[in-house]
């Protein structure tokens, strides 16, 4: 006897199955129960035992539920206390708890931006985030490329759901709400809410999320989609994507109605029930953040948003799948291609900078050349001034020796003269001094 | 299913306690996407022609893998070891799977089998290869799994021991791959030589330390004490039959001889259903877990060591695996730029240095200069001042004698008036 397939939407599978490697897997029919149908809750199993992981990143303004909101959806009391207006950035916290449930335990991360929309100038406000999440995407890629690495117990920190909180204003997105969506659409699975929901009145509801979903359409955000390719979630997932935005309200207080404590928020005119779909869409956000599609915003946070950023980030080193020839590349050869790559550009460099120590030397020889040659100069050019002063001493000296000689001429001449007259005129003289004397 | 069924219940259960979060329901999520996407497994078998490896895979999973359209390798006569691999595509319970069974004919049929391990090392390491570039590249897409999950040894039930062939070909293949060793033929065996073989069989593996697969520990007390058993049992002694024969009123697959049916799912007969509920029902995520986390990680840790530790001189510390090459790459470029700053400051100090020497120098030399200036400035003032001193000199005296020579000649002059006077010259 023989036993088929009982899922009938096995054909793309098939197809992949046909895909792998270029040979055909052929069908062939099983005799009797071989027991690989176990494969499913072996997989189950081992998860079960190693524990979940999810990461939720809350953004929005101060003031508009996130922590409530998240003390609602898991129905404890997550530590922090309410945030004032004074920040001076936008910040990210992030804290980590432990739950369990049955005997399912998850790892819990919510992440808060603190600040968010507090600031005068908001041209800055996304960047914090967008860092955040690239951060831990870089963490996992690190990883990811160690030589001796332990993916499987790695605690994985990616952000998995992003909730957008919009302020309740009834009206439109405000341009920081789109400028940061469209940052970060690209990086993670946005799931975008209107919070604090109890303010808008129901027809004013269904105006504001129409007027949200175009402009986010308009403006070209994607927003994450429930996956409608699993038919047995096919029907409720695209029942929901039609309800997004989910107008929600939270609410850690209950009060009873009837018999029972529900979780509400009580008003002079009525009673705002969490739970109950006709006052907010929070049944809705739980049922699908939670028990239906976690496990699928993880895939899709490991296998769209992480890998954009590690082939960006790859390419960005410089990369290649193939190369000019269009030639796959082994690992091992690009690899050594980098690695050679990077060998000559640091020869290159080192040799730049003999080159350059070589002109350094070769520029301040001629400079100090230079200098010697001008200080030789300098000193020729005083030599010769002195020479001429000297020239011209000389020259005084010798007029002075000239006129010494005139004048001792003169003198000798004159004394000559004189003595002779004295001789002449010393008879005279003595006769004269005779004749006094007679 | 029946944990499956034991959760599906849990939770509903739990749903109805007040505060239910849900994320209980992660496990059916799982459970929903495994389903979609469908499982692969690569089963490989090893041995000697004629020890039943083909029969054994038909009666694991209960097709006839090898049929007249794709015959099975023991068909085939070959000279070398080949490396065959056949996929097949089963559904059962909505769940899909892609079996590749990896044959190896040829194997230990040689006079010489040395180096016959080497094809079957090469496959296993170029499966380990390709699902490696695949998780390397830039885009990456769909990685199918090929890698060998899991390697069926088979030991001819000689009943003494294992051959040198045995010893050799595990020790090869257990750092790269799953090893479960199976004694083939189970049937030509009493229990109480099968009991001996087995006994002997592990005291070898042990003492030529062989690391065959092992089972993990469960959390569950239950499920640890049948685990237990089933390692007691190790290696495992099998029986495969493509014939359903009946026994007593019983449509059983088995072996008929004229004393009686070796049935192969008759746990007293032999250890095939202990093998069949491992292999497939319970352990099979296992094997590629353990194929996946240990015996890829090596494969990829030593392949990456040998590219990054290319061409830099054996010295390096090998301890740096815990980066990845990038990262390695990295460091050894700022350890360069370290070194090359340092290089560029030495070189700085140097030139530094040499040219304040060349400055001092010229400074020195336009001191001397500065110097020898002075001083023949200084000696050209001198003989300035001492030739201002002597014309000085000189016009003093000149003007002395120059005075006196006047006061002479005024004297001459009036002697020669009185003189004139007395003569009467003048009136």
């Amino acid at each position: 006897f023989h036993r088929e397939a009982k899922f009938q939407s096995s054909r793309h599978l098939c197809d992949s199955a046909f895909d792998s490697q270029g040979e055909g897997a052929r069908s062939v029919p099983l005799s009797g129960h071989v027991g690989f149908d176990s494969m499913p809750d072996q997989l189950v199993n081992k998860s079960v035992n190693h524990g979940f992981c999810f990461n939720i990143l809350c953004v929005g303004e101060t003031g508009l539920g996130k922590s409530t909101l998240m003390d609602t959806l898991f129905n404890t009391k997550f530590e922090g206390e309410p945030m004032q207006h004074s920040q001076p950035g936008v910040q990210l916290r992030s804290s980590t708890y432990e739950l369990q449930e049955s005997n399912v335990r998850l790892k819990l991360t919510i992440v808060n931006t603190i600040g968010f929309g507090d600031q005068i100038n908001k041209e800055d406000s996304y960047k914090p985030i967008v860092e955040f999440i690239d951060t831990q995407f870089e963490a996992y890629l690190q990883e990811e490329l160690k030589i001796k690495r332990t993916l499987h117990s790695y605690h994985d920190s990616r952000v998995h759901a992003c909730l957008y909180f919009i302020a309740p204003t009834g009206h439109s997105l405000k341009s920081l709400d789109l400028v940061t969506m469209k940052k970060l659409d690209s990086k993670v699975n946005i799931i975008p809410i209107i919070a604090k929901s109890d303010a808008i009145s129901k027809s004013e509801l269904a105006k504001f999320k129409i007027k949200i979903t175009s402009e986010l359409v308009s403006n070209g955000v994607q927003i994450y989609q429930f996956p409608t390719d699993d038919e047995t979630v096919a029907e409720i997932n695209s029942n929901m994507n039609g309800h997004l935005p989910f107008a929600v309200v939270g609410s850690t207080e209950e009060v009873k109605i009837g018999n029972k404590m529900v979780k509400a928020r009580q008003y002079p005119w009525g009673t705002v029930q969490v739970e109950n779909e006709n006052h907010c869409d929070f049944v809705k956000l739980r049922e699908m953040l939670i028990r239906v599609n976690m496990e699928d915003l993880r895939e899709q946070t490991h296998t769209r948003h992480y890998e954009l950023y590690r082939r960006c980030k790859l390419e960005e080193m410089g990369f290649k799948d193939t190369d000019p020839d269009s030639k796959p590349f082994s690992l091992q050869e690009t690899y050594e291609a980098k690695r050679n790559e990077f060998m000559g550009e640091l020869q290159k460099k080192e040799e730049e900078m003999r080159q350059m120590f070589v002109q350094r030397v070769k520029e301040k020889e001629a400079e100090l050349k230079e200098a010697e040659k001008e200080l030789h100069e300098k000193f020729d050019r005083l030599k010769k001034l002195h020479q001429e002063e000297k020239k011209k001493l000389e020259d005084k000296k010798k007029a002075l020796d000239d006129e010494l000689n005139i004048f001792k001429q003169k003198k000798t001449a004159a004394e000559l003269l004189q003595s002779q007259a004295q001789q002449a005129g010393g008879s005279t003289t003595l006769k004269r001094d005779k004749e006094r004397k007679k | 299913h029946s944990v499956h069924f034991k959760l599906l219940i849990g939770v509903f259960q739990q749903r109805n306690l007040e505060g239910y979060v849900g994320f209980a329901n992660l496990p059916n999520q799982v459970y929903r996407k495994s389903v979609k996407r469908g499982f692969e497994f690569t089963l490989m078998v090893v041995g000697e022609s004629g020890l039943g490896k083909s029969t054994l895979i038909n009666s694991l999973f209960l097709t006839d893998l090898y049929s007249k359209e794709y015959p099975g390798p023991s068909q085939r006569i070959k000279k070398t070891v080949q490396v065959e691999q056949s996929k097949v595509l089963v559904k059962e319970g909505g769940v899909q799977l892609t079996l590749t069974i990896v044959d190896t004919p040829g194997f230990g049929d040689a006079v010489d089998n040395s180096n016959c391990w080497q094809p079957v090392i090469n496959y296993i390491d170029s499966k380990c290869e390709d699902f490696l570039n695949a998780e390397s590249r830039v885009n990456r897409r769909q990685m199918p799994d090929n890698r060998v999950h899991c390697c069926l040894y088979f030991i001819a039930p000689s009943g003494h021991g294992l051959k040198p062939l045995d010893i050799e070909f595990m020790k090869r293949l257990h750092d790269k791959v799953n090893i479960i060793p199976l004694i083939a033929k189970a049937d030509t065996m009493t229990p109480e030589e099968c009991q001996h073989f087995k006994k002997q069989i592990m005291k070898e593996i042990q003492e030529h330390k062989i690391k065959i697969y092992e089972f993990p520990d469960t959390e569950e007390d239950e499920d640890n004490k049948l685990i237990r058993k089933i390692k007691e049992r190790m290696p495992l002694a099998v029986v495969g039959s493509n014939v359903v024969v009946e026994v007593n009123g019983r449509k059983v697959r088995g072996r008929q001889y004229p004393w009686g049916v070796a049935e192969v799912e008759n746990g007293e007969h032999c250890d095939f259903t202990v093998l069949r509920n491992m292999l497939i029902r319970t352990h099979m995520q296992d094997l590629k877990d353990v194929t996946n986390n240990v015996h890829y990680e090596n494969y990829r840790s030593r392949k990456l060591a040998a590219v990054t530790c290319n061409g830099v001189d054996g010295t390096k510390n090998k301890g740096q695996l815990t980066k990845s090459p990038l990262a390695q790459m990295e460091e050894e470029r700022r350890e360069h730029v370290m070194k090359m700053k340092k290089m560029e400051s030495e070189m700085e100090q140097v030139f530094e240095m040499k040219v304040k020497e060349k400055k001092q120098k010229l400074k020195d030399s336009e001191a001397e200069l500065e110097r020898r200036h002075e001083q023949m400035k200084r000696n050209l003032e001198a003989q300035y001042k001492e030739l201002e001193e002597k014309r000085r000199q000189f016009e003093e005296e000149k003007v002395n004698w120059e005075a006196q020579q006047r006061l002479l000649e005024q004297q001459k002059l009036d002697v020669t008036m009185e003189k004139n006077k007395k003569k009467g010259k003048i009136f």
